[in-house]
Formats: C-alpha cells, sequence, structure tokens
C-alpha cells in the first residue's frame, strides 16, 4: 500500500517538475514536495502509523524518493537558468563597430628620439654623456677653442651676446656644443670618452638655418687615439645609425679652430630624381666635421698636447633626423604642430637601443 | 675663391684633365664648391666650312648654305645675317641637343627646302647673350674639329676656402698644393727685381706711433711714368669678367688681377693727383675717405688710412679712394703694396660693413715677405701692358719676422693620423708645399714658408702630409671597446629621459620651443627673476631668454587651435633661464593641456581639462623621478601666471619641486590664446635622486597579508577652507600600522551643511596583519580616526 503511495507520488512530483515552464512554477513543485506541509514531508508522518518492523523500509524509500525530487528540481533548475541566461543575452546587443573611447596618444620630439638613438650608439663604444650651460662665456665657447679674438672664424658664428654686464663681461648663447669639451677636460682625467648632445645658438634665420637648433659633440682623449680611430668610430656610428651596413665614407681635409689636423665625412648617397637616399649610389653628402682636438684646446684644458690626443666630432641633430627620417623642413622641428609631432614623433615605448633596435 | 682652368695652368704644368683637378682639389681639402663648364654639352658640335651660301628660293630672309663638314657636303637653311661663302661656322647636325633649348635637333624642311644641321650663334651655345648672327671660327679653324677645340672655353672653378688657407686666396697657392700632391709641376714665378730707371722723388712717411706701427708693418711703394692706361687685353678681361669682376682699365684690373692671381693686393694712384710723401698714418676721428665705390666712409681714429701731405687717400688694406684713383689719361701712378695687422683690418671692416677682396686677405693675413716681391711682379706685369719707365721702390718698415722651425718627429704622422706613410714622402710633401726640413731619424726641423702663417705646431705638419697623401688613405679602425660599457645616462640624465617617456605615455606630445620670447610675454611668466634680454637678438620679438617654457607652449596651443586642434597636449623639457651667466639655467618639464580631454564622444566621456589634469602630469612626473607622490604637500602659492584660486604648488619639505593649475586668464589673453588651459611646471633637478641602499637595487620584502583588508568610510564636515589632503594625513596617522590606504571619495557643499562649511568623505583601507579584525577593534580604529581628524581639521562626523 505505502509502495503504491510512493510511487504514484514520485510520478505526479517528477511529472509536475519536468512540466514546470518556469523557475516560479518549479518553486512551487520544490514547495509541493519538500515544503514543510509538502507531499514527501508529509509521508514521514506517515511513519509513525507504520507497525515498527516496516518503519525501515519505508523510510528508505521516502530518503530515495526525496534524493529523486531534490535531483530532478536541480537539474530542471539548472536548465531552465541556462534558457533564461541565454534569453537574457540575446537581448544584450551592442553596435561593435562604434569607436572606441579615445586615448590621447603621446609622442617622443624626433630630437630627443635622436639623440636617444645617438647615445645607444655611442654607449656600445664606451661613452658617456656630458652637458654644460646654454649660456656661456667667451672663454669656453672660444678662446679656449683656440678662436683667438678678432678671429675671423669668430665672426663665421653669427653669435647672440647678451648685454655687457656691470663686471665688463659680456656672456653669449653657445654657438656650438664645443664649450663642453672644455668643461669635461678641465674637470675630468683623461681617458675621456663622452658625447655632448645639446641645444646651441645661432644669429640665423631661413630655409636653412634656426636661430635655436641642436648638435652632439664627440670628444676623445687618452694617449693612443689616432685619426684612424675617428675615422673607424665615425664610420660605424653612420653605417648603424642609417642602418647600412657597408655605408662608404669620405674624408676630406677642413678647417675648425679646435681640430687639428681637421676633416669633414661624407657620406654615400643619390640624389637622382630630387630625392635624397643614403648609400653606396655614388654621390657624397656632408654630414659632420671632426679632427683630431688642437695643440692649443688641449693646452688649454691644463694637459700636455705632447702627451695626450684625441679626436672631437660634432653634427646637427635636426641635419642626421631629417636625413634618416624624411623630414623635410628644419624650421618646421620648432613649430609645435600637433600634426607634425604626430606625424613625425615616435611612441612612448620605442626606446632605442642597439640590441632591441634603434628604429622601427 | 673663383678661377678658371686657364689661369690655373698660368701656374701648374699639368696632362691632368678637369675632373681630374677638382677631385684633387676636393681631396686637399680646397673644396670644389662648382664647376661651370661651357664646354659641357658641345660634344657634338664641330666646325664647318661655308662654302657657297645663296638666297633661299622661297623666302627673302633666309639663305641657302652648302656645308663641309670633312666627311661629308650638307646643305643648311640659315636665317643669320653673317651666313656667307667662305665662313668657318659651328654646326650642329641632326641628333644633338642645343643647349639654349634643350631639345634635339631634327632633320627639317624650311619652306620646301630641306635643311640638314644648323648653324649655331654663341647663345644658342649658352656661350654668352650674342644673337647677332651665327659664330664666325678663325679662318684657319680645322674643319671636322670639335669646336671646343676651338673655341676658348674656359671653365671656372669654385672653391670653397677655410679661413685658414689665405695662401690658397691666390690662384698659385691653389697650383702649389696640386703640384704637391702629384698633379704637375708649379711653374717658377719671375718676381726677380726691377732696377729703377729713376729716383722715386716720394718718400714713404710713416705716421704711426711705434705701439701702432704692427697696424702697417711694411709698406713699399713706386712709381711707373709714361704709362699708357686702355682696355685691358681680352685674355685679361676674360679672366677677371669669368669670376665676377668687372674689367676696368688695364692699371687697375693689373692690381685686381694679381691680388686673385698671387693673393697679393696692391693698389694703383694716381702719382699727378698726389701731394708729397704718402704712408700709412691713423685716421682722425670723423675723417671722410670717398671710396673707389662711390660711397663716402666717417672713420676713427683706430682705421689706418693711406694718406699723402694733403688729405687720406684710402682706407688702408680696404678700399682705395676716389680721388686719387687711375683714370683713362693716367699717365704715372704710384704703386703701393703693403701689410696690414689681420684683426685691424677685421675690426675696420666690421665697422664699416665694407667687404673687399683686399680685407678679405689681410684679414686672414696675407704672405708677410710678399710686399716687396709684389710691387716687382706688379711692375713686370705693367711695363708688359703698359708701357712705362719704373722707379726706384721706396719702402719703410719691414714685415713682421715670420722665419720659425718647428721640430717635427716624423713617426707623429702614424700616432697622429693613424696611417704609415715613408719618411722620404713626408719629406717630400713637405718641400713640395715649400717647407724646408732638415734633420734626421725622429728629430727634424721644418721651417715652413712665408705664405704658411696657418702652420704653428707640429700637428699643422701631420694635416699637412695627410691631406696632401690623401685623408681617404687612412684606414677606419673602430674604437677599441671597454669590455663591458658603463651606463650612459647619469642618474640626473635618466631622470629627464624618464620623464620624457612618462609624459608621452600619458598621451602628452612632445614639442621643443625656442629659447627666446619676447620680453612682454617673459614679463608674465617671470615672477621675481631678472629680464634676460639679448643684446643682439634675431627679431624683437625673440629679444628675451624664457623664463618659464610655458609662454612659448601656450602661444604654440593657440597656433593649433586656429588650425582646428583645440584640444592640445603637448610637453617641453628644456631649460629656464633664471639669470643671464652660464650656470643660471634649470631644467624644467612643462605641461599643457588646452581644450578637452578628447573629441566628443557617444559614450560621453569629454570634458574640459582641468587643474587636476595638471597635477596629476606633476604628479607622474616627480614619480617617473623615483619620488613617492605621499611625501608632497599641496600649496595653494603658484606663481601669478596660474589662476589665483586654482593652483598650486607641490612642496617636498620646504622646496617646491612643481607648480601646477589652471593659466591666469589675464596671461592667456595677453597671448591672446583662449582657455581652458591647465599647466603644470616640475623642476627636476631639485627632485632628489633615489638614494642607492646597501643592498643596490633590492627592494625591501614585501609584507602581503593573507587577511582580509576591511574598508571603512566616514564623511567629516570641516571649514571650506580645510584641505582634503589634511583630512586624509590625519586619518592616516590615526593608526599607522593598520591602516594601508586612505582615499577621498566625495567632496560636497550644500545649504544644509551650513554657511562656509563643505563635507569630505573619506573612505579608510584597514589592513590586519596577525589576526582577523573583531567588530570591537575595527570599532576602536574607528573612533581614534574620527577623534584624529576632529582634532587636525577642526570638522565634525557627519550624522
Amino acid at each position: 500500500m505505502a509502495n503504491e503511495k510512493i510511487e504514484q507520488l514520485r510520478g505526479e512530483i517528477l511529472g509536475a517538475c519536468a512540466a514546470a515552464p518556469d523557475m516560479a512554477a518549479l518553486e512551487a513543485v520544490r514547495v509541493g514536495a519538500l515544503g514543510k506541509k509538502g507531499s514527501v514531508t508529509g509521508l514521514m508522518k506517515d511513519l509513525s502509523a507504520l507497525p515498527p518492523e516496516d518503519r525501515k523500509a519505508f523510510g528508505q524509500q521516502v530518503n530515495t524518493l526525496r534524493d529523486e525530487v531534490t535531483a530532478a528540481l536541480d537539474a530542471k533548475k539548472a536548465t531552465l537558468g541556462d534558457a533564461a541566461l541565454d534569453a537574457k543575452l540575446a537581448k544584450e546587443r551592442i553596435d561593435i563597430s562604434l569607436p572606441i573611447r579615445a586615448e590621447a596618444k603621446g609622442s617622443i620630439h624626433p630630437i630627443s628620439q635622436t639623440m636617444d638613438e645617438i647615445a645607444a650608439i655611442f654607449g656600445q663604444m664606451g661613452f658617456e654623456i656630458a652637458d654644460g650651460p646654454d649660456i656661456e662665456d667667451d672663454f669656453h665657447n672660444f678662446t679656449a677653442l683656440n678662436f683667438p679674438p678678432g678671429h675671423p672664424a669668430r665672426e663665421m658664428h653669427d653669435t647672440f651676446f647678451l648685454p655687457e654686464n656691470e663686471k665688463g663681461e659680456r656672456y653669449l648663447l653657445r654657438t656650438h656644443t664645443s664649450p663642453v669639451q672644455i668643461r669635461t677636460m678641465m674637470s675630468q682625467k683623461p681617458p675621456i670618452r663622452v658625447i655632448i648632445p645639446g641645444r646651441t645658438y645661432r644669429c640665423d634665420y631661413d630655409m636653412t638655418h634656426t636661430p635655436m637648433f641642436h648638435q652632439v659633440e664627440l670628444l676623445v682623449i687618452d694617449t693612443e687615439t689616432n685619426m684612424s680611430h675617428l675615422r673607424g668610430c665615425l664610420q660605424e656610428f653612420v653605417r648603424t645609425y642609417f642602418g647600412v651596413d657597408d655605408l662608404t665614407t669620405r674624408f676630406r681635409p677642413s678647417f675648425f679652430p679646435f681640430t687639428e689636423p681637421s676633416a669633414e665625412m661624407d657620406i654615400g648617397c643619390s640624389r637622382k630624381g630630387g630625392e635624397l637616399k643614403i648609400g653606396n649610389h655614388g654621390d657624397w653628402l656632408e654630414i659632420l666635421g671632426c679632427g683630431m682636438v688642437h695643440p692649443n684646446v688641449i693646452k688649454a684644458c691644463g694637459l700636455d698636447p705632447d702627451v695626450y690626443q684625441g679626436f672631437a666630432a660634432g653634427m646637427g641633430i635636426e641635419r642626421i633626423a631629417m636625413l634618416k627620417y624624411g623630414i623635410p623642413d628644419l624650421r618646421t622641428f620648432f613649430e609645435s604642430d600637433l600634426r607634425w609631432l604626430r606625424h613625425y614623433g615616435f611612441a612612448a615605448l620605442d626606446v632605442p637601443s642597439v640590441t632591441g633596435g634603434l628604429s622601427r | 675663391m673663383k678661377f678658371t682652368l686657364s689661369w690655373l695652368k698660368e701656374h701648374l704644368d699639368t696632362t691632368a684633365n678637369l675632373d681630374e683637378i677638382t677631385a684633387k682639389l676636393t681631396a686637399v681639402g680646397l673644396e670644389v664648391e662648382g664647376v661651370e663648364n661651357p664646354a659641357k654639352g658641345l660634344e657634338g658640335f664641330i666646325v664647318a666650312h661655308v662654302t657657297e651660301a645663296k638666297q633661299h628660293p622661297n623666302a627673302d630672309r633666309l639663305r641657302l648654305c652648302t656645308v663641309d663638314t670633312g666627311a661629308e657636303v650638307l646643305q643648311v637653311v640659315c636665317g643669320a645675317p653673317n651666313a656667307r661663302s667662305d665662313l668657318k661656322v659651328v654646326l650642329a647636325r641632326p641628333g644633338v641637343v642645343i643647349p639654349i633649348t634643350g631639345e634635339v635637333l631634327k632633320k627639317g624642311s624650311i619652306r620646301g627646302v630641306e635643311s640638314q644641321g644648323m648653324m649655331c650663334s654663341f647663345r644658342e651655345l649658352k656661350l654668352g647673350e650674342d644673337h647677332e648672327g651665327i659664330i664666325e671660327l678663325p679662318a684657319d679653324a680645322k674643319t671636322g674639329a670639335p669646336v671646343t677645340d676651338v673655341l676658348n672655353l674656359d671653365p671656372v672653378i669654385e672653391i670653397n676656402l677655410t679661413p685658414n688657407r689665405v695662401d690658397a686666396l691666390g690662384v698659385r697657392g691653389i697650383a702649389r698644393d696640386l703640384a704637391a700632391a702629384g698633379l704637375g709641376k708649379l711653374k717658377p714665378l719671375n718676381d726677380a727685381p726691377i732696377a729703377g730707371k729713376l729716383p722715386t722723388s716720394r718718400k714713404i712717411a710713416t705716421g704711426l706711433s711705434a705701439s701702432d706701427a704692427h697696424k702697417c708693418p711694411q709698406f713699399a711703394g713706386r712709381l711707373i711714368r709714361n704709362v699708357k692706361n686702355g682696355e685691358s687685353p681680352k685674355w685679361l678681361k676674360d679672366r677677371l669678367n669669368a669670376i665676377g669682376l668687372r674689367a676696368v682699365s688695364v692699371l687697375v684690373d693689373v692690381t685686381q688681377y694679381l691680388t686673385i692671381d698671387l693673393g697679393r693686393p696692391l693698389h694703383a694712384f694716381d702719382d699727378a693727383k698726389l701731394t708729397g710723401d704718402i704712408g700709412a698714418r691713423l685716421a682722425t676721428a670723423g675723417e671722410q675717405v670717398a671710396a673707389l665705390n662711390g660711397k663716402t666712409y666717417t672713420l676713427d681714429e683706430t682705421m689706418v688710412v693711406i694718406a699723402d701731405e694733403a688729405a687720406a687717400l684710402g682706407i688702408g688694406g680696404i678700399m682705395g679712394g676716389e680721388p686719387s684713383s687711375v683714370t683713362e689719361g693716367t699717365t704715372a701712378i704710384f704703386l703701393e703694396s703693403a701689410l696690414f695687422d689681420p684683426r685691424n683690418i677685421g675690426a675696420t671692416g666690421r665697422k664699416l660693413s665694407l667687404n673687399t677682396d683686399a680685407r678679405y686677405a689681410f684679414e686672414r693675413g696675407v704672405d708677410p715677405a710678399s710686399a716687396l716681391w709684389g710691387i716687382e711682379v706688379a711692375t713686370r706685369m705693367i711695363l708688359e701692358l703698359c708701357g712705362g719707365e719704373p722707379g726706384e721702390v721706396a719702402a719703410a718698415g719691414a714685415a713682421p719676422a715670420w722665419q720659425r722651425t718647428i721640430a717635427f718627429d716624423p713617426a707623429r704622422v702614424k700616432s697622429l693620423g693613424g696611417i704609415e706613410i715613408q719618411d722620404s714622402e713626408i719629406k717630400g710633401i713637405l718641400e713640395r708645399l715649400g717647407f724646408q726640413v732638415s734633420g734626421s731619424g725622429s728629430n727634424w726641423s721644418v721651417a715652413p714658408p712665408s705664405w704658411r702663417s696657418d702652420v704653428e705646431a707640429w700637428q699643422d705638419l701631420v694635416e699637412e702630409v695627410l691631406r696632401i697623401h690623401g685623408y681617404d688613405n687612412i684606414p677606419a679602425i673602430p674604437l677599441p671597446r671597454p669590455p663591458m660599457p658603463k651606463t650612459v645616462l647619469s642618474p640626473e640624465q635618466r631622470k629627464v629621459n624618464a620623464t620624457r617617456r612618462v609624459l608621452a605615455g600619458r598621451g602628452l606630445n612632445e614639442t621643443v620651443t625656442w629659447a627666446f620670447l619676447p620680453s612682454a610675454q617673459a614679463a608674465l611668466f617671470r615672477g621675481e627673476l631678472p629680464l634676460v634680454t639679448l643684446a643682439n637678438p634675431i627679431s624683437a620679438d625673440l629679444d628675451a631668454m624664457r623664463p618659464s617654457l610655458l609662454p612659448n607652449m601656450i602661444a604654440a596651443a593657440g597656433r593649433n587651435a586656429a588650425r582646428g586642434l583645440g584640444d592640445s597636449t603637448i610637453f617641453e623639457v628644456g631649460p629656464r633661464f633664471e639669470g643671464g651667466a652660464p650656470g643660471q639655467q634649470v631644467n624644467m618639464a612643462a605641461t599643457l593641456r588646452a581644450g578637452h580631454t578628447t573629441a566628443r564622444h557617444w559614450a560621453g566621456t569629454r570634458r574640459a581639462v582641468d587643474a587636476m589634469d595638471a597635477k596629476a602630469d606633476a604628479i607622474a612626473v616627480l614619480e617617473a623621478a623615483g619620488l613617492n607622490p605621499i611625501g608632497l604637500q599641496a600649496v595653494a602659492a603658484a606663481p601669478a601666471w596660474y589662476h589665483p584660486g586654482l593652483s598650486g604648488v607641490l612642496k617636498l619639505g620646504n622646496q617646491v619641486v612643481a607648480a601646477f593649475g589652471a593659466i591666469h586668464p589675464r596671461a592667456a589673453k595677453a597671448l591672446d590664446v583662449d582657455g581652458p588651459l591647465v599647466a603644470s611646471e616640475v623642476f627636476l633637478e631639485r627632485i632628489p635622486l633615489p638614494k642607492k641602499k646597501g643592498a643596490g637595487a633590492a627592494r625591501p620584502l614585501l609584507k602581503a597579508s593573507v587577511l582580509q583588508p576591511v574598508e571603512r568610510d566616514f564623511a567629516f564636515v570641516v571649514e571650506e577652507t580645510v584641505a582634503a589632503d589634511a583630512v586624509v594625513k590625519a586619518a592616516r596617522g590615526a593608526e599607522r600600522d593598520l591602516i594601508a590606504d586612505v582615499g577621498v571619495f566625495d567632496v560636497y557643499q550644500g545649504v544644509h551643511l551650513g554657511e562656509g562649511q563643505k563635507s569630505i568623505a573619506i573612505s579608510v583601507t584597514l589592513q590586519p596583519k596577525d589576526a582577523t579584525l573583531t567588530d570591537a577593534e575595527i570599532e576602536t580604529v574607528s573612533q581614534k580616526i574620527v577623534a584624529a581628524v576632529e582634532k587636525a581639521c577642526g570638522g565634525k562626523l557627519r550624522a
């Protein structure tokens, strides 16, 4: 009798569970079966009416039923839950073609980037970076660099002067980064290997000159560095910087007051069709001035030029940036045109290194 | 410096062609700037003989010519009035390019008659402007020969002379370099003295005191009588014209020619216009000279004039005067050849803004021996071209001593120059350049020639040897490398680099602006700093050194806004100038944000930039430099170019390390830029470098608790003047061991809080370390926080 009742109940409950259309109906089935007044719960009340010998078996049957019902309810609940989630998700849609929230893209100026590239290359050769003031005195900018007072080479520098001060000194804006050679030699003992990047100033403003521009200077002082090292060092630099492994260089005699012998270096290029290309194409492009540090300069820094020797070289940073990156106009470097900064600038994380790549 | 090929060959006996010569010039340091070769493009043109010229059957003005090329006989139609029989002409045959048009000549038919070529004018060959008729070649020109062999086509070479090489200011000096480099032989120069046939009546009067004598150390003069002035011969005119000089008259042209030929400026006075003795003296203040260029110059007492007993005749070493100048009718000249002090010439030329070939030469220092031989060479040339009787040379003073010897070890060529050159070759090069070499082994004694005042030390001799031997022979040897290179950047430089990369990472575009700006703008952005102006600015609006990076950046934002880019974010790292002496510059990182944070966007994230954006930029820089921002104190004390209420400075102890905020509307208006504009300025050098601890790069051990942190919120009502920072600091200090973080999540002002009050809501994170916090412990800490804030800020916990 009892068995029949249980079987009937199982059929009813499992049927109702399977037929429950939603969570609410399923909950009603659960309450109707397993709630305080539920049908399965009610079966336990019948237990006390049974003879003691039947109670155990009946109890087991009720427990089995309870487990079955619970499992069926859980299974149904999961099924209904998935369906509800699917239905909900089906209604959630975005237009994935919409533009993302704007994030400002910053950039590094080509001058800074080029300086970093230069530092990365010369860093491999054991150079450190030295710097000095933009406002200089005559001694460091000219006299110590072997420009005698009144020498015509001074005039060629188009110097910006500050007004004479009460002590009768007339400071100036450095016309080249070379005064830092003097500051370095006077404050550091050889061997010296430094590069000196920085702002420089000349009173000249046209298509190819700006009153402020940037140079990088090289200085090596020891007892044996000679002109073949100068040539080797610079050749390695231009090959690495321009990414042309076999780039040819040409050395021509020239004149700078602070070097002796002095040279200018050309690199191979092509100008066919009005387009400048770096490489071994038969034409030459002047790229920098250099030479062995003049004995008078070494002397001015308190060193003996019969013992110490070395080389210096200098080049325009904007110029080599223009050559490498195809920037057509020098003056645009200083116009702060956002379109230019974004177009010619470099990403924050594009840090040049010899191991990781100088430029993308 | 310009000269022609034939001119060079006056001094150089060579078989080298133009290309070889120009390549060698550049190789020895006389950089060729340009070559104008009129023969270029005329390769296909030949000498032809017009055997018959008759009337064109169908045109009155055309001639029908029978032309012999030596190889064939052609029929050519020609419209030139001088086309006639038995004339040697320049013939272009079909296929050649006519220089003036750049077009290929085709066989054609003119008025029904075939023309198998074209006879050319000077203009058509781009050899001049003459287009009156066709070129008439000499009758003895060989028919069929290339015209380049027949026409006098003298290429003009221009070299870029470095200021040390005054010897190469003369064509002869250039020839000497080429000869030394193996490109032929230097021809001898006839500078033998010419005996005077009559006494020179004028004496050389030295009007310079002993202290000024160096300004004109030597002065030589000579009378030449019965000269015949007139037009110069064609070769002389051609050479002067080719290098851009104007032929005047033969007497003047000789002095012009020798200035270029030998680098020896000379001057010829009309002797009839002189009064008494002649010589150099200082000008009197305000003394005037009517110079040869038609201008009158007012001199001062530092300048040297050449004067006779009546007046100043010319500006010594720079330009002669008009009244005493040679004219067509001149029959007697007084020839002057003198030496002047380079520095004084330079100073005089600068003061007068007067550039002449003579100044250029004297300023760089002409050959000190040349005053005497110069007058002989000039005399010889004048006698040849103008006839006349030379007087005796009158001279005063002496050339400054130039003779010297340099001790030289030829091994220095290798030790400094990096290239092995045989001693015999070293000696040969020096001797070919005019140096006298004696001694042996490593003890040479080298005496430079008079014309090489630039050679002073053994290093200069190394250069001479290297440049003539060829710089390109120097091997390229990599600089020996240290086993492991040092870090390239100093800690200070790394700070600067980190600043750049961090700001670019925050979306700002790096810019580089002028270090100068208009002084009116400097005044708005300098606070207590002095105004630093330039004595010779490039223009009136770039006359001061910047006391702040911001004005130029704000102006840039204005320009960008005018281009339709009103939302801009730029930064610059560079110096501001706190004074006008070396070392008074300070490295700054400055940021400027203008307009809105982003463009308008469907997600509605756009807002105007505000002072907090600028504060964030400043803090990002400080953090990139290694500073912990918790130690910073924000104080409302920004400089005057910021909005008084929307700005502040960040202090580390007593030191201001940054300023930030909205730009003062008046400052923005003065720069004609519309807001919103917010900026920050960080003093990079004031940020202390991270301290190196004993463990180097090692960091303190991370003590991450396994226990869950607890967050509690508190709202305080305080006076509106109370800084949020003060509330946060008070809360943080209430129980340092437990409180991990304090954040401000709401600031509110409303009428019901009461006049002058505001509410600040903070969220405090408690991080237990040893055991989970009990409710009682949390309550205790909460009370401490409330008490601390109330004590420090006078606030009340909001009910």
